[in-house]
């Protein structure tokens, strides 16, 4: 109970700080957020309605007192009103999320299917010719830049081959298959070196000689004894990759013009649309913290040993 | 020269890695004359042109010359990387070190600061650190440092903790050494190898998300010929002028892969125990 204890209190000190050092970031940013917000609405700006916006938004206050209301604001679920939108920001996130969620989970779906196969194939066929053709395929992933995979798919996939929409501004099904793939590929990369490491690790155990000397195939070992076993550690690879998803991809959703939160965020900066902005990052603080807690919570379900380390 | 050739018979492969860096190194370092044409300067009449043998790699949108471009964004993509991860492991020395060996409340705040950092998506906090400060090669650097410096202050401090009671520190105390003279001679010299394996296999991350920032244009900013810039201002002529979208991208991944590369057998020179 402790550890549960000092683990919420160390989620809530880096939201604090995360959100104190975004807004100290805007605030020492360039640019007048009054003036940008006057600009966006097509009036002739004066000297005193630049005075009297900076009022009303409580520009005029002191830093701490700035923040201090934010986070009053925050409490009641109020993320304060994007700039170039003008509707509230935790709408604007809500927007982003459905289309993040979507891409998150299609990917997440693409990366098992490619991984999982492969990794245990190149690790059952350990240093033979299919362990090769995959390391290597893995590297060269590794070292290609996501964005320009991307571009790459578009560029044969979409125009090339015509099979999907080049760009996608709602959210489709056809839409999704290229962002998500782009993603899965680069996520791949990684998981299939991880998910061989793992199974050749169980590969070398004890209980594995012992049920081949009890005369069971290397089919009914692989399937029934072995990939249960290893399972366990790619539950952590698989959560930090969700909360990494779900944190929106930026990069990849601006070369799809895809609308999720990434590129809501990114389209935030551009616009210097500064409560998005802090909405956003103290947004995926907060996923990414849930998600390592829960990858926690279930690795200590899922592995015997930890459960019955933490009743003794 | 015996000993040079021996090393290379024991360390074939990253010899032969090492060999390429140079060259990259040796691009980026005379660019300015390698480079066909002046990437700086475009010919109207020249705009989007195909490959051809006057333009190897086809023109921009400009009348520049890709390929030019391409070279002289070695320079540019390599000394960002450079700065970036040499200000890294000095700045995480530095944090690792004070924390790890002098220890206290500076440590604990040090680490808990480090802590966050670390449960925080960071390419997400660089984009709004670049963005909010402006896009610019100095902003780049400063907001990938920002959010990377963490995972090297982490590991200094393990290794400097893991010194700071083994005997022979205790020796030089007990001989009178002046704290000064311990991290000088005994825990800088210790902790090198790991900070430069570590270094050296970051480099090929660093690169592309430098590239990654630039693409979506809070880096580099036009007309400097940045690789992902480059991406970012070919990706509108997809349809027309395919070749600004392929080349520059084949320029990143080919200088990362050969990163990557060395500094993977690196890691087997420097530290023969791991695996």
């Amino acid at each position: 109970m402790k550890t549960l204890g000092n683990r919420l209190l160390q989620m809530l000190i880096t939201l604090v700080g995360v959100s104190f050092l975004t807004f100290c970031l805007t605030y020492i940013a360039p640019g007048d957020p009054a003036m940008m917000v006057l600009e966006a609405g097509d009036t002739i700006v004066s000297e005193e309605l630049i005075q009297k916006t900076r009022e009303e938004m409580g520009l005029d206050k002191p830093f701490l007192v700035q923040y201090a209301n934010w986070v009053g604001g925050l409490l009641n679920g109020d993320m304060g009103i994007s700039y170039s939108a003008k509707k509230p920001v935790t709408e604007k996130l809500a927007e982003g999320f459905v289309g993040t969620l979507f891409l998150a989970a299609v990917t997440i779906i693409f990366v098992l299917i490619i991984s999982l196969p492969l990794g245990i194939w190149s690790a059952v066929r350990q240093n033979e010719w299919p362990d090769y053709v995959v390391r290597v395929c893995s590297f060269i992933g590794v070292s290609m830049p996501n964005f320009w995979l991307g571009l790459m798919l578009l560029y044969i996939f979409g125009l090339k081959l015509g099979l999907f929409p080049i760009t996608s501004s709602s959210v489709t099904a056809k839409g999704v298959v290229l962002p998500a793939l782009t993603l899965a590929i680069y996520q791949s990369t990684k998981y299939v070196r991880q998910v061989r490491t793992v199974i050749l690790d169980e590969l070398h155990q004890d209980y594995v000689i012992g049920a081949r000397a009890r005369g069971l195939s290397e089919q009914v070992i692989l399937w029934k004894h072995v990939l249960p076993n290893a399972l366990l550690p790619l539950i952590t690879l698989l959560g930090m990759s969700i909360g990494w998803l779900l944190g929106g991809v930026a990069v990849i959703e601006m070369v799809f013009s895809w609308p999720g939160i990434g590129a809501t965020a990114v389209r935030a900066i551009m616009m210097r649309d500064y409560p998005l902005i802090e909405g956003f990052v103290l947004w995926i603080a907060i996923v990414y913290m849930v998600i390592n807690f829960l990858v926690d919570l279930s690795y200590s379900y899922l592995d015997p040993k930890l459960r019955k380390g933490e009743a003794a | 020269m015996s000993d040079l050739s021996a090393f290379v018979k024991e360390h074939r492969l990253f010899s032969c890695y090492t060999l390429l860096v140079i060259l990259i190194v040796l691009i980026a370092i005379f660019a300015p004359w390698l480079t066909p044409q002046d990437p700086m300067v475009g010919n109207l009449k020249n705009v989007l042109q195909t490959p051809t043998a006057e333009h190897l790699l086809g023109t921009d949108k400009l009348g520049r010359d890709t390929l030019s471009r391409i070279i002289a964004g070695t320079q540019v993509s390599l000394f960002m990387t450079i700065c970036l991860v040499m200000l890294l492991a000095l700045v995480g020395s530095a944090v690792g070190i004070v924390s790890g060996y002098f220890g206290g409340k500076t440590e604990m705040i040090l680490m808990r600061f480090a802590d966050m950092m670390l449960a925080f998506p960071g390419v997400v906090l660089a984009i709004a650190i670049a963005g909010i400060l402006g896009g610019s090669v100095v902003n780049t650097i400063l907001a990938l440092l920002a959010v990377s410096w963490a995972k090297y202050a982490r590991l200094v401090r393990s290794l400097v903790i893991k010194l700071r009671h083994s005997d022979f520190i205790l020796a030089a105390k007990v001989n009178g050494a002046t704290t000064l003279n311990i991290l000088k001679r005994h825990i800088i010299p210790n902790i090198l190898p790991m900070v430069v394996i570590t270094g050296a296999m970051d480099i090929g991350t660093m690169m592309m998300e430098i590239a990654g920032l630039s693409f979506l244009g809070f880096g580099a900013q036009p007309p400097t010929p940045e690789w992902g810039l480059m991406l970012n201002e070919g990706r509108q002529y997809i349809q027309t002028a395919p070749w600004l979208m392929i080349y520059p991208g084949v320029a990143i991944f080919t200088v990362v892969a050969i990163f990557n590369l060395w500094g993977d057998s690196l890691r087997d020179v420097l530290d023969p125990r791991h695996e």
